[in-house]
């Protein structure tokens, strides 16, 4: 049986129809995403690119229920998801947040960050899971009774990713993970992600700006510019650098590196 | 590289900064020396390798118990080694100005984003609330705002992570600067976005000879859009180089980020990763001023 043709099929970790986000009433409203389309199989990694501000953060926020006012479908695990979220769906679905600072309780040492989710969710040895998964992110023991303030930007995300992995979800949430990290600790996280996908079966989600990384870590990706989805592609065809729309097109040539002049001829896409 | 004649905007020779916490003292920055001229100097390095700090303690931010020792630190004919508070609240965000790694944490969250701009306008330049909210406004489109009217009056949580930095690098460079920190800048921006972006600064440092320390975990674009590099491991500066000679460096800390770049045109099943030294902390660090 072809895998596409059962859209609602149990193989598929997650499915959005016609999404359409906003945020505001009336006149002020702010339409964040335009009838957005996805479906992400079990145990795939799908990337989301696109210009800053054209909704991938927000397509996040409401799969994780924290933008609520949406219309359109969105299910997870084949299951259609309302507008609240239960418990039970934080231990299968997991978001690292774009803003690691925020997203950090700032009286909260590492330690209670990290073991906090992990006790009201009833996971047994937290302390051991506190240590090895600090450990996984490249932090040592010395980080654990710290609190955010004392942290690096990119000591803070690492948290961040490891406070996610704490209750060893299914499906996780990634947005911007490692655009904190210097590349040496951004290739120990992305291995680590790597690893534990091959090992559970995981399926992810990522935002990110570096199409290297969306190529290292995708099978498949979305473009995003001004709420909509332009293009999907798969992982091949954006190693081969074949984009069917303009605003990719500009995309890859601007990944190349800066040019002053380049940056003259750059357009804005509606 | 400086100019003929123009010398160095800010010039640092020895600067550490120390932590004590309860169990140890963290040596967050060890004695390292650098000067930036009008010239963009990249500075890239390990995450916790002291970046931030440096950034920090130009500006005179670091707050305690942290505390900060250098030999000399002199901007523009200023020794910043013996300021005041006071004499310092009239430089930051004037003269120097720094573009923080969260800017969203950093922008006054009760406050529109609007005003912000406005008053940091209003402060530099003594300008009246019409002109202030003109020139944010042309600012914002500048940064590639796209609608500048509703950002205009929205607040902090209400905007994306990439136009969080780009209102930050708008409001500090409405004062224009002398000396601009930059740190992370552009990290949660698109390539297109970025470059228009990166364009604004990089034509006031042509024209107008602003300096730029611009602190940064993008290889790529650290070798593309800078012209020296200044490489840190654990508090120190460990290598210095021009930017476009960046892929030739040979610092073992260097080298091995370099090797671990993923690739869009080279899969890889692994990405290679670093086999830290614990030399690279011991052996005594390099002097990054362009003498
Ligand atoms: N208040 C503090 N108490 C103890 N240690 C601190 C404190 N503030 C910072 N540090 C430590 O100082 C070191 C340097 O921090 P800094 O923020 O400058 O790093 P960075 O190079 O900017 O890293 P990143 O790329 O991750 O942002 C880090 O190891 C950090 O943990
Ligand atoms: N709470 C909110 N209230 C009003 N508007 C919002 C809110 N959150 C997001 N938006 C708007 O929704 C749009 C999409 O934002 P989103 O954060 O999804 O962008 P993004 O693609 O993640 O961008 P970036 O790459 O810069 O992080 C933006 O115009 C933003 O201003
Ligand atoms: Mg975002
Ligand atoms: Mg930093």
């Amino acid at each position: 049986m072809p895998a596409t043709s059962d859209v609602s099929g149990a193989d598929m970790a997650l499915l959005i129809s016609h999404l359409d986000v906003r945020f505001g009433r009336g006149e002020e409203a702010v339409h964040a995403v335009r009838d957005v389309s996805l479906t992400v199989r079990r145990g795939e990694s799908f990337g989301l690119v696109g210009e800053s501000g054209s909704g991938k953060s927000t397509v996040l926020r409401a799969i994780a229920g924290l933008a609520t006012d949406w219309t359109g479908r969105i299910a997870v695990d084949g299951e259609d998801l309302g507008r609240k979220r239960s418990k039970a769906f934080y231990e299968t679905v997991q978001m690292v947040f774009q803003d690691p600072y925020g997203s950090l309780h700032p009286r909260h040492t590492v330690d209670r960050t990290l073991s906090e989710p992990a006790k009201i969710h009833g996971i047994g040895n937290v302390g051991g899971r506190v240590e090895a998964l600090l450990h996984d992110v490249g932090l040592g023991p010395e980080f654990r009774f710290r609190y955010p303030h004392q942290l690096s930007g990119g000591q803070r995300q690492r948290v961040a990713i490891a406070r996610a992995l704490m209750l060893e979800p299914r499906i996780l949430l990634l947005d911007e993970p490692t655009s904190a990290l210097d590349v040496s600790v951004q290739a120990e996280i992305l291995n680590l992600l790597q690893r534990l996908k091959h090992e559970h079966g995981l399926t992810y989600i990522l935002v990110s700006h570096d199409l290297a990384v969306i190529a290292h870590m995708c099978d498949r990706l979305a473009v995003m510019n001004a709420g909509r989805v332009v293009e999907e592609m798969d992982v091949d065809q954006l190693r081969r650098s074949q984009p069917q729309h303009n605003y990719t097109r500009q995309l890859l040539n601007a990944s190349l590196g800066y040019d002053r002049d380049k940056a003259d001829s750059l357009l804005t896409f509606d | 590289m400086s100019g003929p004649g123009t010398g160095s905007l800010l010039e640092v020779e020895g600067l550490s900064i120390d932590f004590p916490t309860r169990t140890r003292t963290v040596h967050a920055v060890r004695d390292i020396s650098f000067s930036v001229g009008r010239e963009k100097v990249g500075i890239v390095g390990e995450s916790g390798s002291g970046k931030t700090m440096t950034g920090r303690a130009v500006l005179g931010l670091i707050r305690p118990p942290g505390i900060v020792t250098a030999r000399r630190m002199d901007f523009d004919g200023i020794d910043l080694t013996k300021l005041s508070e006071r004499e310092y609240r009239r430089i930051r965000g004037n003269r120097i100005a720094m573009v923080m790694q969260d800017p969203k944490f950093s922008l006054n969250p009760v406050m529109t984003i609007g005003r912000q701009i406005d008053e940091a306008y209003r402060v530099a330049a003594g300008a009246a609330a019409g002109a202030a909210r003109r020139r944010t406004m042309e600012m914002l489109k500048a940064v590639r705002i796209r609608d500048p009217e509703r950002v205009y009056k929205a607040y902090p949580h209400e905007v994306s992570g990439g136009m969080g930095q780009r209102i930050m690098i708008a409001m500090m460079l409405v004062a224009e600067p002398d000396l601009l920190i930059a740190d992370e800048p552009t990290s949660a921006l698109d390539v297109t976005v970025q470059m228009q972006v990166l364009a604004i600064v990089d034509d006031l440092v042509s024209q107008r000879g602003m300096g730029l320390m611009f602190i940064s975990h993008d290889l790529n674009l650290v070798a593309s859009f800078c012209d020296r590099v200044v490489i840190m491991y654990a508090g120190q500066i460990v290598e210095t180089c021009r930017a476009s000679e960046l892929h030739k460096a040979t610092h073992p800390y260097t080298r091995g980020l370099l090797a671990s770049l993923p690739r869009v045109d080279q899969p890889v099943e692994r990405l290679s990763t670093l086999v830290r030294e614990e030399s690279w902390k011991t052996e005594p660090g390099v002097d990054a001023r362009n003498l």
